[in-house]
């Protein structure tokens, strides 16, 4: 009765770095009692002291977790495959959101690709397996979508979802990991799904092409458990805004410009971008990365915190920036924070709300303060006239 | 002394200081202070009615001053005033 043992990272030690044994038995225990006498010390590692499979340990038969079929009297038969898989002490916590996509045991290349996740107490498997079950809508797939979709690929995200309706141009590329050469021309989305998949094929990946409205937003956004915003402008950073509210989902919140970067997380019920900014500023007042440039690598900071934030909360551990925004000052190289309050007179989530559904928020971002098309005329030759300038300090 | 930090957006008005100090007593007064030193940077904080913007936010000691006594807000010794724009920017 030789069946295929297979033996997690934190483990080999015992087995001379080999992953998987072969070891004779009719059922797991006989199987384990096996692994030992050919490894001596294998069944201490597993079972401790006691006799009975401790919480922290799965076992698995031919994928299925023995839990749910005889236990470790679970018979085996020739040629099937047993798996051991340790939650470190402490990793087994429940207690998070219920998860939406079941995932069942890990498969060995699974445990093998987030290994350096499974060890650590704080994430274990069933840590992983939250990461594995969540989905996650970002918006925008540029400077700071780029680090955060990278990053949650690589970490196992179930489902991510990208709103871009941008294609890729080679302007771009001094910061937008997401996007390389030979990408100039493609819709962002699709470039973003391609190189996730090439990260990791096990992550799905949505791609929503078309701008995020007033009119799609609640559909695109309710699809997800969590969103990350990345977006460019203040219409998008309200509507989404709002959106995360009216739909009661966390939003993870970050914004760059030239040396600055802001991030905070916004939790249900708990205030909301309103309570911080209550309103936007007249176009024109605050430049955008376009006209007054942002550097590469402050992307890559700020997105990875925000990127971090979500898998903090996925997990359930540590603490967020829920209440506190995160100043990031990339020329003094400091970390500073100030405190964000729910505030009672928010007119989204406060006592008495006046916005009670999502509103036209490019003629509010605009309009309220006299935006026109001639407005967004001058955006755009503010752009084409820092692009110059970039081209004449060049040849300076 | 309090300290008041510049937001890089503003650094332009401020010959690029990153801090200035103030020895006023108030924001308010605080804030005329910059504007005797570095003319037009008072019409990025406050509107025409002496208000601090919507789109800008003063926090003292961390504290936003919305939460404290806004533009009145009394300044100490050693007390730090950060003012944090909005910011649009992810691409």
């Amino acid at each position: 009765m030789a069946v295929s043992v297979y033996i997690p990272t934190p483990f080999r030690k015992l087995t001379g770095n080999r992953q998987n044994v072969q070891a004779d038995g009719a059922s797991v225990a006989e199987v384990l009692a096996d692994v030992d006498r050919q490894f001596p010390g294998f069944r201490a590692l597993v079972f401790g002291q006691g006799d009975t499979v401790p919480a922290h340990i799965n076992i698995y038969v031919n994928k299925q977790e023995i839990t749910s079929l005889d236990g470790i009297d679970t018979q085996v038969r020739d040629g099937d495959e047993v798996a051991v898989i340790p939650a470190m002490a402490g990793g087994s916590g429940e207690d998070a959101a219920p998860p939406r996509k079941r995932i069942g045991a890990l498969t060995p290349q699974q445990v093998d690709r987030y290994s350096r996740h499974i060890i650590m107490p704080q994430v274990g498997p069933s840590g992983q397996r939250k990461i594995m079950e969540s989905s996650v809508l970002i918006i925008g797939a540029g400077g700071l979508g780029s680090p955060i979709a990278v990053y949650l690929a690589l970490a196992g995200i179930g489902k991510i979802g990208i709103v871009d309706f941008d294609t890729v141009d080679i302007s771009n590329l001094q910061r937008q990991i997401l996007h390389q050469n030979d990408d100039i021309g493609k819709m962002k989305a699709l470039s973003a799904k391609e190189t996730i998949i090439a990260y990791n094929p096990d992550v799905e990946v949505v791609t929503h092409e078309a701008p995020i409205t007033s009119d799609n937003a609640m559909e695109i956004i309710g699809r997800y458990d969590y969103v990350i915003n990345g977006a460019d402008n203040f219409a998008a950073r309200y509507l989404v805004n709002d959106t995360c509210h009216f739909l009661q989902k966390p939003l993870i919140d970050g914004s760059i410009l030239l040396f600055d970067g802001q991030v905070t997380v916004y939790l249900p019920g708990q205030g909301c971008y309103r309570c911080l900014y209550p309103s936007p500023p007249p176009p024109g007042m605050v430049p955008s990365c376009a006209e007054a440039g942002v550097l590469g690598a402050l992307c890559g900071t700020v997105g990875t915190i925000q990127a971090t934030e979500v898998l903090k909360l996925i997990l359930g551990v540590g603490d967020s920036l829920h209440g506190r925004l995160l100043l990031y000052d990339a020329l003094a190289m400091e970390f500073r924070q100030v405190r964000i309050r729910k505030d009672p007179n928010c007119v989204l989530c406060g006592e008495h709300p006046t916005v009670t559904g999502l509103i036209d928020y490019d003629a509010w971002c605009g309009g309220a303060f006299g935006h026109t098309n001639e407005e967004e005329q001058k955006a755009a030759e503010a752009a084409a006239k820092a692009r110059d300038r970039a081209a004449s300090a060049m040849n300076a | 002394m309090a300290t008041i930090r510049i937001p890089m957006p503003l650094r332009k008005l401020t010959n690029d200081a990153e801090t200035v100090s103030s020895d006023a007593g108030s924001l308010a007064e605080a804030i005329d202070g910059l504007e005797a030193t570095y003319p037009g940077i008072k019409e990025r904080l406050c509107d025409e009615a002496g208000g601090i913007r919507r789109f800008v936010n003063i926090y003292v000691n961390g504290e936003d001053v919305r939460f404290l006594d806004n533009i009145n807000t009394r300044l100490g010794a050693n007390d730090e005033v950060s003012i944090v724009p909005a910011v649009a920017g992810g691409a």
